[in-house]
């Protein structure tokens, strides 16, 4: 294949990718955040003390964090196909991305809320704050810096994934490194989709710590 | 103002019980600077956490300006909350907010509109000498700096209480001495009554009108400071003035003269010596500013025995100063 074949597949298939990698991140990270903050909320000597649910929750979160991503995509197929209608293509792929990353952010972000100072935190209750207010505007807005590190690490993980996604019906980045680079042994194809990886996957990074280190005050 | 009644509150951890506040009576009087001292682990910080119910305590009674507390529900709890100041030892700013962000917080959890905020903050970071500081974030600033942001922020509700956990423990002796001396101002200036607990004589010396001391869960003894310090017996003035042991002889008497106010200026000993036609070995002492007034105690040796004394400490008691003998 000559470089200028490449072009285009490359350039659909980093879009592919992105797509992918970006929806999933956006919903794990706000699925992610809610159970992060359920678990430290419901921790015994949390705001909102809840052992039974604190327990199924971890056990719950523990199911997601323990199978490999391409067991766990492949077991998800009739729950993807049920939410998507279908369990193959682009966007069908966004559930078990979701479902996969989600449990993996919520302990990041748990340990994040649990680095706040618990000082600030009682500060705070002293001051009269209710509940909520202690959630967004003291336990969040504190461990920006930790949620924004977490979800970092969360989207490089998700680029990761979307690379098996495409072992099973998606396209993307994976697909093509793997049906032209291994398959067609398209050496030029494999090495190109490599380079986009890392660039991308250093992109990430350097955003993400430009943020967090924006947002740290300490 | 404030009024702890047969406080009580236990920790339980896997079946083991720990009584942090054991049956504990204290009334805070309206305008007053309140100590308590004790060593950690006393209890004395549970005990200023069950004030705001930041500790709820498992019985007792804790009334603050005529509101029982432990009456309130949820929400009312909340609002009185923002009538009582508290300050703490490692000051709780939130990081990620400015000095007059932190200011602003408690604004904003009371329902201020925001056009009100930003004057109310100036003004309270005036009070505390921070104005040009309003920008910066808790990271920028000194101990004693984090400490008047502490301050501003208790106050912004303007309360009638301001409830102190350890807020000079942090800090070296010299920015030590300016947050009392603020805290102090502030009492003065604003009648706020403030209920502090602390590990350190130096609060108790320069800022309590009153002091109450705790051991294991328990007040051992509490009262105005003056009247502490020389009451017979008293611990805080054996912590204040510790006298060097001494072997007593026999045909001796010691004895411990305190001293203060009045009689902290007049020349008791040499009087007493002349008066007597007796030698006074002086065997220690200490004089100390005490709320701004001079006391002190002497341990001093008389020659004689009981008997022979008895006169002659009947004379210093007659001047108004306090005498023990040792034993």
């Amino acid at each position: 294949m000559t470089w200028d074949e490449i072009w285009p597949l490359l350039r659909t298939a980093t879009g592919e990718t992105l797509y992918m990698t970006g929806a999933s991140a956006a919903l794990a990270g706000v699925l992610g955040l809610l159970l992060g903050v359920l678990l430290v909320l419901s921790d015994r000597g949390g705001l909102l003390p809840a052992p039974a649910l604190n327990k199924g929750l971890g056990f719950v979160v523990n199911i997601g964090r323990s199978l490999p991503y391409l067991i766990l995509m492949v077991a998800l197929i009739p729950f993807t196909r049920f939410v998507a209608g279908s369990s193959y293509g682009n966007t069908a792929m966004i559930v078990p991305l979701t479902v996969g990353a989600a449990p993996f952010y919520a302990r990041l972000v748990e340990t994040a809320l649990r680095e706040v100072d618990p000082g600030v935190v009682a500060a705070a209750r002293a001051m009269g704050a209710s509940r909520r207010e202690l959630v967004v505007k003291v336990l969040l807005r504190e461990a920006r810096p930790g949620l924004v590190a977490g979800l970092t690490v969360t989207v490089i993980a998700l680029l990761g994934y979307t690379a098996m996604a495409g072992t099973v019906g998606a396209g993307g980045l994976g697909y093509l490194a793997i049906s032209y680079g291994y398959e067609r042994f398209e050496t030029k194809v494999m090495v190109a989709t490599v380079v986009v990886l890392i660039v991308l996957v250093q992109l990430v990074q350097m955003v993400g710590d430009l943020v967090t280190r924006r947002l740290t005050h300490k | 103002m404030i009024q702890i009644e047969k406080l009580r509150k236990v920790y339980r951890d896997r079946g083991r019980a720990v009584t942090a506040v054991d049956d504990v009576d204290l009334t805070v009087a309206d305008g007053e600077v309140f100590g308590v001292l004790g060593r950690s682990g006393a209890g004395k910080s549970t005990l200023l956490r069950c004030v705001n119910l930041l500790e709820r305590p498992d019985s007792g009674r804790v009334t603050v300006a005529g509101q029982d507390l432990l009456a309130l529900s949820g929400g009312e709890l909340r609002r009185a909350r923002q009538r009582i100041g508290m300050i703490h030892q490692h000051f709780g700013l939130l990081s990620s907010r400015t000095v007059a962000g932190n200011v602003a917080f408690p604004l904003e959890v009371m329902g201020v509109p925001r056009a009100e905020r930003g004057e109310r903050v100036a003004e309270l970071l005036d009070l505390v000498g921070l104005a040009d500081h309003a920008g910066a974030h808790p990271a920028q600033i000194s101990g004693g700096q984090k400490q008047r942001v502490g301050i501003a922020r208790a106050l912004a509700g303007r309360p009638k209480v301001l409830l102190s956990d350890e807020a000079t423990s942090a800090l070296d002796p010299e920015t030590t001495a300016s947050i009392l001396a603020l805290l102090r101002d502030l009492n003065r200036r604003l009648g706020l009554t403030v209920l502090l607990i602390t590990h350190e004589m130096e609060v108790v010396k320069r800022i309590c009108d009153s002091v109450a001391i705790m051991r294991d869960g328990r007040i051992t003894e509490a009262g105005p400071v003056r009247d502490l310090l020389t009451a017979p017996g008293s611990e805080l003035a054996r912590d204040l003035f510790p006298l060097p042991a001494h072997a007593p002889r026999p045909g001796s008497t010691v004895v411990d003269v305190t001293f203060e106010g009045d009689s902290a200026d007049r020349p008791f000993v040499s009087a007493l010596a002349r008066e007597f036609g007796i030698d006074v070995n002086i065997l220690g002492g200490a004089v100390e500013e005490v709320g701004g007034a001079r006391v002190g105690r002497l341990r001093v040796e008389l020659p004689g025995g009981p008997e022979e004394n008895a006169a002659r400490l009947a004379h210093l008691r007659a001047q108004g100063l306090t005498v023990e003998v040792a034993p």
